[in-house]
């Protein structure tokens, strides 16, 4: 295969369109997910495909949803539980951190739990507070669980597909604004192995650390400092457990400076534990203290201007690199 | 009592037998300081639900129980030296000294799990049942809970679930009246709990537990629904005989009806059925009793000498072998104060 346009909906859709039909026990469970289509489009036609016995369609009970999920996997499939948007994560939280995450060391290692929980989350179509929020600290913060955030189509895809071979549960976070988002790619081209940060831009003055849509973001200012002559490191996390600390060391030991950023809220969020696993690890290393660019410690609002506000902008990025650097 | 030979009362006796004396053991392990912890809810006065309930499955039916389960995995096939093992946080015990009491599982035995939250285990069987029905297994899962789960909302949304997709589950609440400390009645005005299932569609039933023959008749035609993709719901109504855990002397709980509730005693009542049918005698039910005795005695002995788990154990079974494993505390300290 040749690399072609593809955007992250497509991936994502490929993948669980691949990976069905390479395992008859993967199934879908979520709001929407069948005959809709998905809310954005990700399972659109697949019930088509693989009938509504492996798309199901399911009331609005997101904890009833990822709880069935957890007993599908311990009884012999592989189930995908959709849940439409991360915010939701509250209804659904016991049966994610109480319940999918412990199994495995409560019960002994006796069993697992291979799930796939996909979501999406974050800023960028008006979607309002309960509709836009960046909680991967939620999950992060509990051990048990994977958590996979990826930034581009061939991520999309092979992060998924990969979710889908996993012998413990994985939640999987989807950026709402980058389902749009096209890029060349040739899906049968390897990517990075699972775990392995990759780096998307090349640079000896600083490291700016980022994952999901803030990548991009990321890149947007590494470009604008390279104009000046200032060479920025973006790393792309890919997944935040595990978390690649050796990339992130084997970068900051040669840049000395790091920036981390996240869309999500700063205060004891993902930007913070990068932080301090940066801190610890290379001090000797760090010519400045380790900068957070994270979301601001507020409720998303609806308006554009303001939404566009709460959230890291590529123009702070680059003045808070200026300033670190005295350029 | 009108004489039922086609039950098996005797059987159903030595598993409400096995119960009882376990549970009295469970108690005398946490007084002799030997139970990881205080976290032990004892099943005295439910064993009727647990032995006649289960006496309606097959061996490849699986289920979840809430945390006082103790009864129901025994009356499954349990072996008390693992259970015991398990709740004193033992490397023997069944889920190598990391479940304990509340997580107790066996996947050998088709118990999908133990939960110290109350509803948590619910939906697992209507994942369950989704997997017998896609992967054509004839088997049913079932879960267990007490009346306080009756109000929390997972119940209601694994109840639509399981009657929307025609699953082979059942739902059985042992309702021994006391959610902690607080009595059914203080905490809903509906306690006529099956006309919120058959509100869903469930087939229901609904059955005094201290009759345990009359809960294996209510339990199999639900059973049996439920294998033929009905799913059910069975409310038992029994009385927790002591505290809600071994710290709790239900001071909230009058004498005399305390009194009254213990001589809803299952056990008591089949033992009497068993003599008046002429199927045992007082003097061959003292002998399985004293034999049951040293078996569950035994599993005292054999958890107080198991060994603890080793200390390495804590990073185990995060995830699978293989994977990525958490880093230890004391091996990253190591590491980052060496070069700093």
């Amino acid at each position: 295969m040749t690399a072609a346009e593809i955007t992250y909906r497509d991936a994502l859709r490929q993948a669980l369109h691949d990976a069905m039909a390479a395992d008859d026990s993967i199934v879908v469970i979520g709001e929407e997910v069948g005959r809709y289509g998905g809310a954005y489009g990700v399972t659109k036609d697949l019930i088509g495909t693989f009938g509504a016995e492996r798309l199901i369609d399911a009331p609005i009970s997101e904890a009833g949803i990822v709880g069935a999920a957890v007993g599908a996997a311990m009884t012999g499939l592989r189930p995908v539980a959709e849940l439409m948007y991360v915010d939701f994560l509250g209804l659904a939280l016991d049966q994610l951190a109480n319940q999918a995450a412990k199994i495995r060391t409560m019960f002994g290692g006796q069993i697992g739990v291979p799930m796939v929980l996909r979501t999406q989350g974050g800023t960028g179509r008006s979607a309002g507070a309960q509709h836009s929020q960046s909680l991967e600290a939620w999950v992060m913060h509990i051990p048990g669980l994977r958590l996979a955030m990826p930034a581009t189509a061939a991520d999309a895809y092979h992060l998924l597909r990969h979710s889908l071979t996993m012998p413990d549960p994985v939640v999987f976070i989807e950026h709402k604004a980058l389902y749009a988002r096209k890029e060349r790619a040739d899906l049968a081209a390897p990517v990075p192995p699972w775990g392995q940060a990759a780096i998307r831009h090349a640079g000896d003055d600083v490291t700016i650390v980022a994952y999901s849509r803030m990548v991009h973001t990321a890149l947007d200012a590494a470009a604008q400092l390279q104009t000046s002559g200032i060479g920025a490191e973006v790393i792309d996390l890919r997944t935040l457990n595990p978390l690649d600390v050796a990339t992130l060391r084997a970068s900051v030991e040669r840049t000395g400076r790091a920036v981390v950023v996240s869309e999500a809220h700063l205060t004891a969020g993902v930007a913070a534990e990068l932080a301090a696993r940066i801190g610890e690890e290379c001090f000797d290393y760090l010519e400045d203290p380790v900068i957070r660019i994270a979301g601001e410690d507020v409720p998303v609002p609806v308006s554009p201007g303001l939404e566009a506000a709460a959230i890291p902008q590529p123009g702070l990025i680059v003045e808070t690199v200026r300033r670190m650097l005295r350029r | 009592m009108t004489a039922r030979p086609n039950l098996p009362l005797p059987t159903l006796y030595r598993t409400m037998r096995r119960i009882r004396s376990f549970e009295e053991r469970v108690a005398e392990l946490y007084v002799r300081g030997l139970s990881a912890g205080s976290m032990l809810h004892l099943s005295i006065g439910e064993e009727g639900a647990a032995a006649g309930v289960c006496a309606a499955l097959r061996p490849e039916d699986s289920f979840t129980t809430h945390h006082r389960g103790h009864g129901i995995f025994l009356a499954r096939g349990a072996d008390p030296n693992r259970m015991m093992a398990e709740i004193a946080g033992k490397a023997s015990g069944y889920c190598a000294g990391k479940g304990g009491s509340m997580h107790i599982a066996d996947m050998a035995l088709g118990h999908l799990g133990a939960n110290a939250i109350v509803g948590g285990g619910i939906p697992h069987v209507v994942g369950a049942g989704l997997s017998y029905r896609r992967l054509k297994q004839d088997r049913v899962s079932v879960a267990f809970f007490g009346d306080g789960a009756m109000q929390q909302g997972i119940l209601y949304e694994s109840m639509n679930m399981a009657t929307l997709w025609d699953l082979p589950v059942l739902f059985v609440c042992i309702n021994n009246q006391y959610g902690m400390g607080t009595r059914v009645d203080q905490a809903t005005r509906s306690v006529d709990f099956t006309q919120r299932a058959a509100a869903l569609g469930l087939a229901t039933g609904t059955v005094d537990g201290a009759d345990v023959e009359e809960v294996l008749t209510a339990a199999q035609p639900l059973v049996d629904g439920a294998r033929a993709g009905r799913p059910g719901f069975l409310a038992i109504s029994c009385y927790r005989f002591y505290g809600h855990g071994r710290m709790d002397k239900s001071p909230y709980r009058a004498a005399d009806e305390e009194e009254a509730g213990r001589r809803r005693d299952p056990l008591a009542a089949a033992r009497l059925a068993l003599v008046a049918r002429g199927l045992s005698s007082a003097a061959a039910l003292d002998a399985l009793d004293a034999e049951i005795a040293r078996e569950m005695d035994a599993s005292i002995g054999f958890a107080g000498q198991a060994p603890p788990p080793a200390p390495e154990a804590l990073f185990r079974d995060v995830y699978a072998d293989g994977e990525p494993a958490p880093e230890p505390l004391r091996v990253r300290l190591d590491r980052v104060l060496a070069e700093s």
